[in-house]
């Protein structure tokens, strides 16, 4: 039962999540956290931080770690496949079909509308952290940290590993 | 030839940061320069069919090519090595994290990257709506945001609900603008 509970948080991601792993964030958040309720919001964004800090796809870095707290080895193993198959499987059998559809008018339309709808589910996932983080730490930590991060991550290109952790270093001083 | 599929996918899944997006330009310069496994055309028509679909990128399209070079086990063996070494390394470390938990510093730690994630988050947020805005006008995007803003955040619609009856209406209404 639990695995077909893990199966099904992360297919519906993989399935819906249009603008590759990035943008199945937000749906595997409203799975793990709203719906299932296997995680808080702040594991959740502890799994963010270290997905982020670690190198490859973060889908599966997120399925991998989350099934494998939720239902062990095989419980890993259901959540990465439930999101790196349907996908794949699609693309193998149909890629004749699918090089059809590439540039045309149809499917500019579906990027073109979901891209706003999981920017909004990002942005969501944004405020709660930031709202999170100003009732745990503080507004002036929070500030500080929020206002340092951004000027590193877009005007210094400093890597995002790097960004991680200063933010891991400036919490075990300060907060 | 396994061999080397397991290798490109696997520096492929090592040296990408930001996620699988990101990595697509590593594949690429494996690929097709290193390897010589496709033309640059066949690439990018790969590419171009991962985007028509949902899901992560990086695995589709290492799995795809894996495909055309060496079948199901060479699809398998280029995801495996696109994605497990990483996900090892972040169990054992929030495994870790996890088992100090208590000490003050360590939950430190926590609360400050908080944060630190949340201006990621933001980061992506502008860049999907950037790219929304590329195909069509600011006015669009602001009115059609505002809407799914309130279905998403006000109505507390599920998400997936939104985005199916999206590709429907994408998929079944005649060609022509938004």
């Amino acid at each position: 039962m639990i695995y077909l509970q893990i199966f099904l948080a992360f297919f519906i991601p993989g399935i819906l999540g249009y603008g590759g792993g990035p943008a199945s964030i937000p749906l595997v958040e409203q799975e793990v956290v709203q719906n299932y309720e296997w995680m808080d919001s702040q594991e959740f964004a502890e799994v963010l931080a270290l997905g982020n800090a670690l190198p490859g796809p973060i889908a599966t870095k997120m399925a991998g770690f989350i099934g494998f707290e939720v239902g062990g080895v095989l419980g890993s193993v259901v959540a990465v496949t439930a999101t790196v198959m349907p996908s794949l499987m699609l693309m193998v059998f149909l890629a004749g079909l699918l090089y059809r559809l590439k540039g045309t008018k149809k499917f500019e339309t579906l990027t073109t509308l979901i891209r706003p709808v999981i920017a909004i589910l990002l942005g969501i996932i944004a405020y709660d952290f930031f709202s999170n983080a100003f009732t745990d730490s503080g507004s002036l930590h929070t500030i500080i940290l929020i206002v340092a991060s951004f000027f590193m991550l877009t005007k210094f290109n400093v890597h995002p590993a790097l960004v991680i952790i200063f933010g891991l270093v400036y919490g075990a001083l300060f907060l | 030839m396994h061999f080397k599929i397991f290798w490109v996918f696997f520096k492929v899944g090592m040296l990408g940061y930001g996620g699988g997006p990101s990595s697509i330009p590593l594949v690429h310069k494996e690929v097709v320069d290193t390897h010589k496994w496709m033309t640059d055309e066949a690439f990018q028509d790969a590419l171009a069919i991962g985007n028509v679909l949902p899901g992560p990128i990086a695995t589709k399209l290492g799995g795809y090519i894996g495909y055309l070079q060496k079948g199901w086990l060479g699809l398998a063996n280029a995801v495996f090595a696109t994605i497990l070494p990483t996900i090892i390394l972040m169990i054992i470390l929030l495994k870790l994290f996890t088992e100090f938990k208590d000490l003050e510093w360590v939950q430190g730690m926590s609360h400050g990257v908080m944060p630190v994630v949340g201006v990621m988050l933001a980061i992506l947020t502008y860049e999907f709506l950037a790219k929304a805005k590329a195909r069509t006008t600011w006015q669009f995007i602001i009115l059609f945001t505002l809407i799914a803003f309130v279905l998403l955040a006000v109505l507390e619609v599920h998400p997936a609900i939104i985005i199916l009856i999206i590709v429907v209406f994408s998929l079944f209404r005649k060609e022509g603008r938004i």
